[in-house]
């Protein structure tokens, strides 16, 4: 049956079970003999953070849905319903939006470590890959739960990132009103967004994330030092340098749980609406097509994108501005796929990396917050350029990787991880 | 290992015929799936063309008509804001002969209007989909030798009163004129054609 020197148990309920399905042979592959780095940092909670959102977003997302009316005439009053008349609705309501924007602060954070540990490279590109997927769709499954609520910014927001499809040259009208079903942004899209955020994209991130964690236990977590820990195994096989993931990093990350947990409860208890970042405040308004609100902005977690599509304002290569925007911000996300062949360094973390790399990483963080900053508020004159300057940057330390991370001095690697 | 008297010849083209003959079925039963995505036969009916009366539209007024969800802009110009429009400098405009085509093309000259007093327009941004401010009055936006006509405030695009599109501004074309005709001197019919002789 199946793999013969699978592990089993020895007798009773559990060899029953092994007999039948591999249950003891993955606990072990995956936790209790799944050997992590033992020198992890802060950096290292947000992978499990992430996985502990996803569930908070599944369970109260399916509540939702038990009081929500994807129509357009229904949507708004039935999240209103929810917030006012179903029992801890508000509660699940916020525990929902609040997890969405979690969701992009864990993920930012975990993509920020995997940039600084260089934890995308070899042999870790389809780890880094399938993550990128899961961004991907997780930024396609926000916008789509966006438009629910059926409110002024769900509206024209939604009508501001359509409208990038329409900007396609010869197809992009046609596109457009594909997406939408219809001649403009109605009940028809509101239907289907709903039957994409509740149902499709949710079985496919799930599948991803599987996908991210098996290519990651395949290739094992890379950690702060970047160097192999499986390259120094003592008699048994057993790297040196590795600690058994359970029950060493469940009980860290459940501390990471704890802290994060504070600040989260926080938010959903004391500013659920974040400001106005989290919740826009023109989204306490039924959806009308025929009134734009002054300031449309999108949430918090796509401004450094939307600054910038706002920041190409000038024809290049015969192409309007207009379509180049959406080429630069397709273009900003896609650059990120191939991150593990632009980096040419013979070493994967920051620490031993030479002076140039850490500069530049520090400059595209520095970028990437500013224009997510630029990107929340109105254009001016000099906002643009600003947002231009900071777009010429995020391209540039993608683009100039190749030759810095291959020229630069780089710090001798230890043989066993410090610290 | 011997072949077991297989023929991998005939082996390979069968797996070729058979994958050949399935993605064909797989496109096909793609098609309905995709379809099914266009607008359906009422949300087809509910684009039908709208009237719109002038008579009781001042002049300088403006009123906002709803064709195909979207908000169709009818002004009755002055003869000061068909002035303004007409001298205003071309050079600071992106298309100001209209070469894109953004109208019927029975709306022509520098006020893209069938009549000189009134212009129909539709009131969505060509950048992305904003709906611009009425911005009328030579004083109503802060700049030199404003001629009168709309502001988007999502990204700061201007326009003038014939909707035609600044120069350096995130908007690439000029808004678009829905096809319109007059049925009477006070009725129009937004979204049906002039008929033409």
């Amino acid at each position: 049956m199946g793999n013969p020197n699978r592990v089993k148990a020895e007798s009773g309920f559990m060899r029953w079970v092994d007999d039948r399905f591999p249950a003891t042979q993955m606990w072990q592959e995956h936790l209790s003999q799944y050997y992590a780095p033992r020198n992890f940092n802060f950096w290292y909670f947000f992978g499990s953070l992430a996985l502990l959102v996803l569930v908070n977003q599944i369970l109260t997302g399916v509540w939702l849905t038990m009081s929500y009316n994807p129509s357009a005439e229904g949507a708004f009053a039935s999240v209103e319903y929810i917030m006012r008349d179903v029992e801890y609705g508000w509660l699940i309501r916020y525990l929902h939006s609040t997890g969405a924007s979690a969701f992009f602060v864990v993920i930012y954070l975990h993509m920020f470590r995997a940039l600084l540990y260089g934890s995308y490279k070899a042999p870790r590109e389809l780890v880094w890959i399938f993550g990128m997927a899961i961004y991907l769709l997780l930024m396609a499954e926000a916008f789509m739960g966006y438009l629910l609520p059926w409110g002024q910014m769900s509206y024209w927001g939604a009508q501001v990132i359509i409208s990038l499809f329409a900007a396609i040259p010869v197809i992009g009208p046609d596109l457009a009103q594909w997406i939408r079903g219809d001649f403009l942004i109605s009940g028809i899209t509101l239907n289907r967004f709903f039957a994409l955020h509740v149902v499709a994209l949710p079985i496919v991130i799930l599948a991803l994330v599987v996908l991210h964690l098996i290519a990651l236990h395949e290739v094992g977590s890379n950690n702060p030092d970047g160097i192999e820990i499986k390259a120094k195994k003592d008699e048994t096989g057993k790297p040196l340098d590795g600690i058994p993931f359970h029950p060493y990093y469940t009980v860290k990350d459940v501390f990471g749980v704890a802290v994060f947990l504070f600040v989260f409860a926080a938010v959903v208890f004391y500013f659920p609406e974040g400001g106005g970042y989290f919740l826009e405040r023109p989204n306490f308004e039924p959806a009308n097509p025929m009134v734009t609100p002054d300031h449309i902005a999108p949430v918090w977690y796509f401004t450094p994108f939307y600054a910038i599509l706002r920041a190409i304002t000038f024809d290049f290569l015969g192409l309007q501005a207009q379509f180049l925007g959406v080429v630069f911000m397709g273009a900003a996300i896609a650059i990120l796929f191939v991150l593990p062949w632009l980096d040419r360094s013979p070493v994967n973390s920051m620490r031993y990396k030479g002076w140039i790399s850490k500069v530049a990483l520090a400059i595209f963080a520095i970028s990437f917050v500013i224009l997510g900053i630029l990107g929340a508020l109105p254009a001016t004159p000099l906002r643009t350029a600003v947002a231009q300057l900071c777009t010429l940057l995020y391209f540039a330390f993608f683009l100039l990787m190749p030759f810095y991370t291959r020229l630069e001095k780089t710090k001798p690697v230890p043989e066993r991880v410090t610290g | 290992m011997a072949d077991n008297g297989v023929n991998k010849g005939r082996r390979r083209l069968l797996l070729g015929a058979t994958t050949v003959v399935g993605a064909v079925g797989a496109v096909g039963v793609a098609v309905p799936f995709v379809a099914s995505w266009q607008p359906s036969a009422r949300a087809r009916a509910a684009g039908a063309p709208v009237q719109a009366d002038v008579s009781k539209l001042e002049e300088g007024q403006r009123m906002t008509v709803e064709w195909r969800g979207r908000p169709v802009w009818i002004v009755k110009r002055t003869p000061d804001m068909i002035e303004r429009t007409e001298q205003f400098d071309p050079a600071r405009l992106a298309d100001p002969d209209s070469e894109v085509p953004q109208q019927p093309d029975y709306v022509t000259g520098p006020l893209r209007s069938i009549r000189p007093d009134i212009s129909v327009l539709v009131g969505i941004c060509t950048h992305l989909g904003c709906s611009p401010l009425y911005r009328p009055g030579p004083d109503d936006v802060d700049m030199t030798a404003w001629p009168g006509g709309y502001f988007c405030p999502c990204h700061g695009s201007y326009f003038d009163l014939a909707g035609r599109v600044f120069r350096n501004v995130p908007a690439p074309s000029n808004l678009e004129v829905p096809p319109y005709r007059f049925e009477s001197d006070d009725v129009i019919i937004v979204g049906e054609d002039e008929e033409t002789a």
